[in-house]
């Protein structure tokens, strides 16, 4: 089947099979920032953007993606800059083996779009669909504070 | 002895004692990791494997016809073709033997029976379903004492001198001294308990891509592998190749915790197929898989007694243990140490008599019996002294803090001998505590739990004051497979003072390519952003047995530091050289030489890095590189205490976590933002295995607990929130006084939130909950308490 996507703001199409899961399709083309760690909806290493709202790339077939934008981790970054979201993944040690980063990262990324000024309940509750195994998440709760803060601030 | 990090170091330099922000992120915040997955190579075909839906069972016949006839598949392996090879079989890393493929009979559900090679992922799943199995099933055993009852059906068959499912027989310590010091005690008290099975369940799964040359016979092998060295050796042995010809690769990895210490079938089966067909296969598995085969943990059903006497000494301790390996025995440990350091159970406590005794029993569940998060067993045996000193405390009727206090090491009994063999290093387990207990406002919370039981609700304090034993381990004692347990680090100093270190470890998130540039930094003033770490390519690096068990600071770290250390020597030569003195008359502060008591006289790092191409002394062999093969003197022994403070509700069972404080001693720390994140992982995981982490079988052997709905993860949302403290005692034979950390407090942290919640029911007469403390678990105590 025919598909028309926006892939990180450059619109593509593409023919796949409709069994074809999205996270399968985004990693087909070279994206492979977009992970895989559960079979069952659970671990939301694959969060990607489907026109601004996270979802779980693993649990959509590539052709519901039909006219919408998705946007993958490689496409935070702003004109050649890091996202602040990034910026503040490593200035407050939000991440270890970087496996569930990517996914995290957009989680928190649309939440502070919705929510510039979360509180750390909000941030906990927003993640809790993104499991991590490395951090214990307080330092990613941090990494959110601090993305949060500087957005506001500039 | 305790002392706190000041960095020597500029900020600069960033040494040892800087908070550097961590090279390795930009990468992993790109989405430009390079995990096992991310592998594309050309024509590459991928595999997927059939697994037993049964726990024990004959095979009668596997019929893979019709998969063969699948468009896109190319090959179906079974065990009888990888017979005719001889790699039906495998070594495991404790020296047993585990099958690749199943031959005779499968012996876990989940077990490999066959493979399917495909052009695409979709398709080679397809094509499993597509192979038929007859299966005669067998009575299952899901229990190792179930195992050892007289007539139990014998799992490992295959074995010729197997006559039951016993796998080991294993003791420590002094049996005639510890019965002498129960004969004297004034109380014994006891526990029995069982340490649930639990998987490390790292975010990536196991996999691995098998690239075999046809031409060159050059094998690449791109895997999950905490251990890459020991693997290619490992691989060599299967296989018959030769060594050099293998090439193990493992890229960044998502996460190990012990899960990917073992090699497992599958990544032979790849490679076996790679060889065959003369393409690269790709074999990643799915979380169920990865749950229901690989390296499990823990499942250790424990006994623990301690004797007392009337003033609340300790007089001795006896433990006997129980050890379910599933059907394989492929713990990842040294040879000599049949369960593992768990005689390290005598804990932080001086007392002249241990006896323990293991026995480890075949079952019909998969194998493993990794050391997840931890040094091997030590987790089981912290557990298991912790939870007994909280319960002696309640029958001699002392404060749990005070009883500990009576009994600790003290700081002038270091080096500690104990009476299971250990020379722990160094410690000071007061201070640890002292300072925990002031943070928590110990005090205070005693007197609230009193106030707040009088109005019925139920509040508990909980302490653990472990230590581990890390860092194996000194050639006389630590093997696995006849390898000694050292690490090694080559250090390159390139003329224009810019370097590169590698190692035979793999970090697969603690940081390595930051915090071992900052032991560089350290001791040869480069700065921190000049260096550059490799891991994890057996073919550019030197050899090492991986990064397991806290083992990398400690001996890799150690190696690290010593290279360098040796090279400062060749530079004060080149120095000298350079400033026509006495190599004895030069000053070394980070980053350069001077000549003493004219500091205006001096070279740098980096000019003695030139020299060393461009104009050495004479007699000076060129270069500015070596390496060195670190083997310890002894491990090191991490220590702290935890206190974690919780609320039970009575009507549901359901227990909260209102504060966890944490005050760690591991040693000089290299980069403290870094440890402090170690340290919360480690705090999240203990909680996860006192909350609810376990894998369980019915008694068909299905293995419940195989994806993320019904084997429970802590989410952001359930996890504790934790104050972290510190104290610094560093390690007396570790050349920077590091110790280790990364698994502190998944060792130490499941008794403290453990005795939280039985403390809160302690005056009900609640001893023991078997974890994971579910509030059904919890509500029944508290129900049967009630009923006396
Ligand atoms: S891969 Fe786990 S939720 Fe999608
Ligand atoms: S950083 Fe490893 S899973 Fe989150």
């Amino acid at each position: 089947m025919q598909i028309n996507i926006t892939f990180n703001g450059t619109a593509q199409t593409s023919d796949v099979e409709p069994r074809q899961l999205l996270v399968d399709y985004i990693r087909g083309t070279g994206a492979t920032g977009t992970h895989i760690g559960c079979d069952t909806t659970s671990c939301g290493a694959c969060t990607v953007l489907v026109d601004g709202t996270p979802m779980k790339s693993c649990t959509m077939f590539a052709v519901q993606a039909n006219g919408k934008s998705i946007t993958t981790v490689e496409g935070l970054k702003q004109n050649g800059d890091l996202h602040q979201i990034q910026a503040s993944f490593k200035e407050k040690h939000g991440l270890q083996c970087g496996f569930c980063t990517p996914g995290m990262m957009l989680t928190s990324a649309a939440l502070l779009e919705e929510n510039p000024d979360p509180s750390e309940d909000e941030i906990r509750w927003a993640i809790s669909g993104n499991i991590c195994r490395c951090t214990g998440y307080i330092n990613i709760v941090k990494a959110v504070q601090h993305a949060g803060e500087q957005l506001r601030n500039s | 002895m305790t002392t706190t990090s000041h960095p020597k170091t500029p900020p600069e330099i960033g040494g040892i004692g800087h908070s550097i922000r961590r090279h390795e992120d930009a990468r992993f915040i790109q989405g430009a990791g390079n995990y096992v997955d991310d592998i594309e190579l050309k024509g590459m075909l991928h595999m997927a494997i059939l697994r037993s839906p049964v726990a024990h069972a004959k095979i009668l016949s596997i019929d893979t016809s019709e998969a063969e006839a699948m468009d896109g598949v190319v090959a179906v392996v079974t065990g009888e073709l990888m017979a005719q090879h001889n790699l039906a079989w495998m070594p495991t890393l404790s020296g047993d033997t585990q099958a690749v493929l199943a031959t005779d009979k499968v012996r876990f559900q989940g077990q490999e029976v066959a493979a399917v090679i495909a052009t695409d992922s979709y398709i080679a799943r397809d094509a499993v379903s597509m192979i038929f199995v007859d299966y005669e099933e067998l009575p299952v055993i899901t229990d190792p004492r179930q195992a050892m009852a007289e007539g139990a059906v014998v799992i490992r068959d295959d074995k010729e001198d197997q006559t039951d499912n016993l796998v080991y027989d294993w003791e420590s310590g002094d049996k005639d001294l510890t019965d002498r010091a129960f004969a004297e005690a004034d109380k014994v008290v006891s526990i029995e308990t069982h340490y649930p099975r639990s998987h490390p369940s790292p975010l990536e799964t196991c996999g691995a891509v098998a690239d075999v040359d046809p031409i060159t016979g050059q094998v690449t092998v791109y895997m999950t592998s905490q251990a890459p060295h020991a693997h290619r050796t490992v691989f060599a042995l299967v296989t018959g190749l030769p060594e050099q010809n293998i090439r193990i690769i493992s890229p960044d990895i998502g996460g190990g915790f012990g899960n990917k210490v073992p090699v497992y079938p599958g990544y032979v089966i790849a490679t076996a197929a790679s060889l065959l067909i003369g393409k690269p296969v790709k074999w990643v598995e799915s979380r169920t898989e990865n749950l229901i085969s690989t390296g499990f943990a823990r499942d250790y059903h424990m006994k623990g007694e301690l004797a007392l006497n009337s003033e609340g000494r300790i007089l001795g301790l006896r433990s006997e243990i129980w050890s379910d390996q599933g059907a394989f025995f492929s713990d990842a440990q040294p040879t000599k140490f049949k369960a593992g350091l768990f005689h390290i159970v005598t804990g932080s406590y001086d007392y002249p008599a241990a006896h323990v005794i293991a026995h480890g029993a075949y079952t019909n569940k998969a194998p493993g019996g990794v050391a997840y998060r931890c040094s091997f067993r030590v987790t089981e045996a912290s557990y298991l002294i912790e939870r007994l000193v909280q319960n002696a405390a309640y029958e001699i009727g002392m404060d749990p803090a005070e009883f500990r206090s009576l009994n600790f090491i003290k700081p002038e009994q270091f080096p500690y001998h104990s009476p299971t063999g250990f020379v722990y290093d160094s410690g000071d387990y007061e201070a640890a505590m002292r300072k925990a207990l002031g943070i928590a406002k110990y005090e205070e919370l005693r007197e609230e739990q009193k106030a707040a039981r009088e109005e019925g609700r139920l509040i508990g304090l909980g302490l653990a004051s472990f230590t581990e034993v890390v860092g194996a381990g000194g050639s006389d004692e630590y093997d696995i497979l006849g390898l000694k347990m050292f690490d090694s680090a080559e250090l390159r100093i390139h003329p224009t003072g810019k370097a590169i270190l590698k190692l035979g470890v793999r970090s697969q998130g603690q940081g390595h390519e930051t915090t071992f540039a900052q032991i560089v930094a350290e001791e040869l003033g480069i700065p921190v952003g000049d260096i550059k770490v490799v891991e994890g390519d057996t073919d550019n690096t030197p050899y090492g047995l991986g990064t397991y068990a806290s083992r990398s600071t400690p001996v890799a770290g150690a190696a690290t530091a010593v290279i360098s250390r040796m090279l400062r020597e060749k530079a004060r030569k080149i120095a000298a050289h350079l400033m026509e003195a006495s190599p004895d008359d030069l000053e070394w502060e980070p980053g350069k030489f001077s000549v003493a008591g004219s500091p205006d006289k001096f070279v740098t790092i980096q000019d003695v890095a030139f020299a060393a191409y461009t104009n050495m002394p004479p007699d000076t062999e060129y270069g500015l590189e070596g390496v060195h093969y670190y083997d310890p003197p002894n491990m090191t022994y991490p220590f702290g205490t935890y206190v974690v403070v919780v609320e039970v509700d009575p009507e549901t069972g359901v227990w909260n976590v209102d504060r966890m404080v944490a005050v760690d001693d591991c040693g000089v720390r290299i980069n403290p933002m870094i440890v402090e994140g170690q340290i919360q992982g480690g705090l999240t995981e203990g909680f996860a295995a006192a909350a609810m982490q376990w894998i369980t079988f019915d008694e068909d052997g299905n293995c419940i607990g195989s994806n993320f709905m019904d084997y429970l993860v802590p989410t952001a949302w359930e996890t504790p929130r934790f104050e972290l403290d510190e104290t610094v005692t560093p390690s007396p034979h570790h050349p920077i006084g590091a110790k280790g950390v990364g698994e502190s407090a998944t060792v130490g942290s499941p008794a403290a939130y453990v005795n939280a919640v039985i403390d809160a029911l302690a005056h009900l007469g609640v001893r023991n909950i078997d974890m994971p403390l579910l509030p059904d678990r919890v509500w029944s105590a508290i129900q049967d308490a009630k009923k006396g």
